[in-house]
């Protein structure tokens, strides 16, 4: 790790101000991913700015017909939450499969839609929920969000506050785990709501898209049987060691169908 | 008759160092710290294959805190010898292996991605580090090669200008003739070919080393994370650094896990040593991850072809196999013995094969150097064995339990003089074979495997009978193998004035509960509280000599010299009692801590014994010295043999290729059992690190650049908790006839067993889509990819 000057602001406008006056600025949530750069030494900010003390950043309550999840709130809390498993039981599920305890204690919801890992897992269910997060400037509808690989619609000083996931009839996330790393090598969300069938994958490909194809099937007939015969294209997905394009292609189907099969 | 039933031998007593480790007060080499302390950072070789054409040490020098910057080119200047090899072995032709230098920094060439290159000293880590950016190296990259089969071929690119074809050794042992002749005249023959997968040994604590200089007296001490200090202290010493034992001291504090990649001597250790000596003040390194990732020797990495020659009821009659093992780019401590010494010699397995012949080619690669790993040679053995007998099982249309049983050694044939080389003492296979069967109700898996098939999902079940030579080693054996130095073991018993015992022993614990176990093995011997007993162990200065803790040899080497310093006390305790009961030592027994005259009530406890021998007012001065402090080396008669079964049995989701163990069973021999309880915990991590190796590890590069893909947890896949299930395991053991303790050793077998018992499981599964063999580790995707194809090629 190089040398940093560390602030720990108690508002948003506090941390915008500081980021604004620093060389290059970083912001901190719980530090899962920033730190492991920081200690290999790939990254060198000269200010690191931390979210654990700026109020009103975490927490989770029901706005409507929606849960609404503070950016600071950790994967733990969400697991956890009476009121997500009542309302999105598939979102506390997903947020349970994150990494290990240690991680789940320490890494954020923001922290993680911000950083947009191609193998995390939430971005799916922002997606599929057809969530809209909100920042200290605007809100963004998720599929505008996710821009790309470790990219955001974020601009310069935008800071993520909450998220708003509109409550489903009901949905669920299958994930397949990277037996290594535990990140989804593929992870499929499925939800049904009064707009139609939604289905998002993570993982699988450079950013979360959805399957339009399954949607429409599933539109058609909400059963396992209806995605068993489509076949997700394999251009574009990733490839490595742990699971080649094709690989990643069928394993979106068979994540699809099984998250189909828990709400079906 | 035991009368320390909670604590004597064969008592499952609580580890006493777990207090110690789980309540964070262990003091591991990184806790350590010197005063006056600096820092050493590695400069590693980005690159496989390359010179170095150019150091510019002064923007390193110019970074705030650095003390001093080293090279090879230094040390070859100051004369810093090569670390050597332990181990020579013979090629088929006569000539002895081609053994390169290995200077601790790398001058002129770099071999593998994290070959050392320099060191730069500061006064803290993170300015070592920062000094390390700035060193400015120009390299020059030269064609590497990665894989093994590529490494033979002729013209492949060189790891060494002196080594053709990189072939470090060509080596044959057993009777070709006898087996060429046996597969001529064979009803069938089955044959494979075969991977045993590199693997990453990942002990939790990484790598540490401080050196330190003491101007005063001139001594150097060395803190290292080692399985044997004495080791480090003669290679290093005598070998690297030309430093006289009486002037070393080598200490190997505690230490958080071995798996055989803490016996070698490795470069960090004399490169902290000498700078201390040269900057005279203490210089500590510690490993980051993955820095162990490219540094620490890594294990196993074989391409084999087996074949087996059976007559028309099963009977083996020859076996023959031929492989290429991988010694990366330089040789490590005992790289050379293990795919030949420690592996071939067990070709005979638990069967009567009654003709062997093996061919061994040591291969160089730009990869990081490869060594034991716990089981070294062995897991190899068993896996090309096991998974043979299962291919003939399955072609001939024996069932794989029956094959195995028509060609076990018969358990009143031992000793039995195997083909290759070794004498078992002991064993009995069937025993354990049949309980195993029966824990896996193996009778009825049929009905498992199709009420599995109704779920869409492939069940398997898979056995493995194993055995493993261990206790290493004679060492008369030994020297005319080719070993460099003798492996008994020494220990000293040190009673004091007022009766308690501190045992020094040259065995070192890393994770094995020595200091339990052999506890528990001196209480009972002399019959007095376990509390009573210390054990010591891995300090130079302490310890008289030691030859350390590896090859499943602690208590069946080291356990029998404690039991002959014990013995030696006992037998001066019985002068002493003579002397002060006025009785004839022949008349004195020892028994439940009293020496006693036999047949009358007249006796002496053991501790006045010991006070009289340190307060010797009454004493028999003329023919005895006082004192009560006995040693003992114990140079053991023979290997010894633990054996068992395992049996594995798995669900295979062809949807996404997923291997599910959903039984494991073991029932092994292990000879006399100290600690149930402690045995249970080795049992159950080897094959924790079995199924690792079967399931779910592999170190693998990138054949073009030579970097390793699997550099970090992210990507190399250890076992968790949630990878495994309750193991049932339990022993039927057979008492090892050549040493008196009667102990076998368990430390390695459960990475030995169970590798080709998840194997043949999984090949077992798939046996309905013509699936033969399964490489390790069977992954998702590679299991996925199998049963692709051979659907797909069914279909057509
Ligand atoms: C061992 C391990 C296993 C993991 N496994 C999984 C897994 O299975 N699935 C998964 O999805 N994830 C996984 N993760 C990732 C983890 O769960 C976190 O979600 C992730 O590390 C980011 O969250 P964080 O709060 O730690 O963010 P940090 O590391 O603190 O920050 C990440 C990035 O986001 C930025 N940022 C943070 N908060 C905000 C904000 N409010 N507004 C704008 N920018 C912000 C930071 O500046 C930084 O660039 C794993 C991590 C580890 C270490």
């Amino acid at each position: 790790m190089y040398d940093f000057a560390y602030h720990k602001p108690a508002s948003v406008a506090d941390a915008v101000a500081l980021l604004a006056g620093a060389d290059d600025g970083k912001l901190v949530a719980g530090g899962m991913t920033l730190l492991p750069t920081l200690k290999q030494r790939l990254a060198q900010p000269s200010d690191l700015i931390d979210l654990g003390g700026v109020s009103g950043l975490s927490g989770i309550r029901r706005e409507g017909d929606a849960l609404v999840i503070g950016a600071m709130t950790t994967h733990g809390a969400v697991a956890a939450s009476a009121e997500v498993k009542a309302a999105i039981p598939g979102l506390a599920e997903l947020a349970g499969l994150i990494g290990d305890p240690q991680v789940r204690n320490r890494g954020t919801l923001g922290g993680s839609i911000c950083n947009n890992d191609p193998a995390a897992d939430y971005p799916g269910a922002l997606v599929a929920l057809g969530a809209t997060v909100t920042t200290n400037q605007r809100t963004i509808p998720a599929e505008e969000f996710f821009t790309g690989m470790f990219e955001t619609a974020l601009e310069e000083g935008e800071i993520a506050q909450s998220v708003s996931f509109p409550i489903p009839e009901k949905s669920a996330y299958t994930k397949f785990r990277n037996p290594a790393s535990r990140y989804a090598i593929v992870g499929a969300y499925v939800a049904r709501t009064a707009a139609g069938v939604r289905v998002a994958i993570t993982g699988a490909g450079p950013t979360v898209f959805r399957w339009k194809e399954a949607e429409a099937a599933l539109s058609a007939n909400f059963a396992p049987s209806a995605v068993e015969g489509l076949k997700a294209p394999a251009t574009n997905l990733n490839s490595d060691i742990h699971a080649s394009a094709e690989y990643r292609a069928h394993l979106v189907m068979v994540m699809t169908k099984r998250a189909v099969a828990e709400i079906a | 008759m035991n009368a320390l039933p909670e604590t004597g031998i064969g008592a499952p007593v609580r580890r006493r160092e777990d207090f110690r480790f789980l309540t964070g007060r262990g003091n591991y080499t990184d806790d350590i710290n010197r005063p006056g302390q600096l820092h050493a950072w590695i400069v590693r070789s980005p690159h496989a294959h390359a010179t170095i054409d150019a150091i510019d040490k002064a923007p390193a020098l110019a970074s705030p805190g650095v003390v001093a910057v080293y090279t090879g080119a230094d040390m070859v200047k100051a004369g810093v010898g090569s670390l050597p090899c332990g181990w020579l072995i013979h090629s088929r032709d006569g000539t002895p292996m081609i053994e390169p230098p290995h200077i601790p920094l790398s001058p002129e060439r770099v071999r593998h991605v994290g070959d050392q290159v320099a060191v730069v000293i500061a006064e803290t880590r993170q300015q070592a580090r920062d000094g390390a950016e700035r060193l400015a190296i120009t390299y020059s990259e030269l064609p590497a090669v990665i894989s093994m089969p590529d490494a033979v071929k002729p013209g492949a690119p060189l790891v060494w200008d002196q080594v053709p074809q990189n072939s470090c050794y060509d080596w044959e042992f057993g009777d070709k003739a006898a087996v060429d002749k046996a597969f001529q005249e064979a009803h069938h023959i089955a044959r494979l070919e075969l991977v045993n997968n590199r693997l990453v040994p990942n002990a939790m604590e990484p790598r540490a080393a401080i050196g330190d200089f003491d101007r005063g007296t001139g001594e150097y001490t060395l803190y290292t994370t080692s399985q044997n200090p004495h080791v480090i202290r003669l290679l290093m010493g005598a070998y690297v650094l030309n430093i006289p034992e009486s002037k070393l001291r080598v200490v190997a504090p505690d230490v958080g896990g071995g798996f055989g990649s803490k016996i070698f001597h490795y470069a960090e250790e004399a490169i902290v040593t000498w700078a201390a000596g040269k900057l005279h003040r203490a210089v500590k390194w510690t490993a980051d991850r993955s820095e162990s990732f490219m540094s620490d020797a890594h294990g196993r990495d074989h391409v084999t072809t087996v074949e087996l020659a059976l007559d028309k009821d099963g009977k083996f009659l020859a076996l023959h196999e031929h492989t290429l093992a991988n010694m990366g780019a330089y040789l490590s401590t005992f790289s050379t013995c293990i795919p030949t010494i420690l592996h071939s010699t067990l070709l005979a397995g638990v069967y009567t094969t009654p003709a062997i012949y093996a061919e061994v080619r040591a291969v160089f690669t730009n990869t990081v150097p490869v060594d034991a790993y716990r089981g070294a040679g062995r897991p190899e053995t068993t896996f090309l064995l096991e998974r043979i007998v299962d291919v003939a099982a399955d072609e001939m249309g024996i069932d794989p339990a029956e094959l195995r049983r028509r060609n076990f050694i018969p358990t009143d044939a031992f000793p039995y003089q195997t083909p290759v080389a070794l004498q078992y003492d002991s064993g009995d296979y069937f025993t354990t074979l049949d309980m195993a069967l029966k824990e896996a109700d193996y009778a009825g898996f049929e009905a498992r495997r199709a009420e599995a098939a109704r779920r869409g999902v492939y069940r398997g079940i898979g056995i493995s009978t194993y055995i493993e030579a261990c206790g290493i080693a004679p060492s008369q054996v030994v020297g005319a193998l080719g070993g460099r130095a003798g492996l008994y073991e020494s220990a000293e018993v040190r009673v004091h004035p007022t009766g308690s015992v501190t045992v020094f022993t040259g065995t070192h614990s890393h994770g094995q509960g020595h200091e339990t176990t052999f506890a528990q093995l001196v209480s009972d011997l002399l019959q007095v509280p376990m509390e009573s007993v210390e054990i010591v162990h891995g300090d130079t200065n302490k310890v008289a000599f030691g030859m350390g803790t590896y090859g499943s040899r602690s208590l069946a080497v080291g356990g029998m010299a404690i039991m002959k310093a014990v013995e030696k006390v006992v037998n001066k305790g019985k002068k002493i009692a003579a002397h002060l009961l006025e009785a004839s030592e022949a008349d004195i027994e020892y028994k439940d801590g009293k020496f006693q005259v036999a047949g009358t009530d007249k006796s002496k406890a053991f501790g006045e014994i010991a006070l009289t021998a340190y307060v010797p007012h009454n004493y028999p001065m003329e023919t005895l010295e006082p004192g009560l402090d006995e040693s003992a080396f114990y140079d053991p008669k023979n290997f010894t043999f633990p054996s068992g079964t395992h049996i594995c049995e798995v669900e295979v989701d062809p949807d996404t290729g997923v291997t599910t163990i959903v039984n494991f069973v073991a029932a092994d021999d292990f000879g006399r059992i100290i600690n149930p309880m402690i045995v249970d915990g080795q049992v159950h991590g080897g094959i924790a690190q079995g199924v690792g190796q079967a399931l779910l590890e592999g170190c693998i590069y990138d054949e073009k650049s030579g970097q390793i893909l699997t550099g970090s947890y992210m990507d190399y896949c250890m076992p968790r908790a949630d990878d495994l299930l309750n193991f049932k395991v339990s022993t039927h053991n057979v008492p090892a006839v050549d040493n008196a303790l009667g102990v076998k050793g368990c430390g390695e077998a459960g990475a030995i067993g169970s590798p080709p018992a998840v194997i043949n499981a999984i090949v077992d599964a798939l046996s309905s889509l013509g699936v033969r063999h399964v490489e390790m580790p069977a992954t998702p995707l590679k299991v996925w990819q199998i049963i692709q194809d051979k659907r797909a090629a069914k279909a057509a």
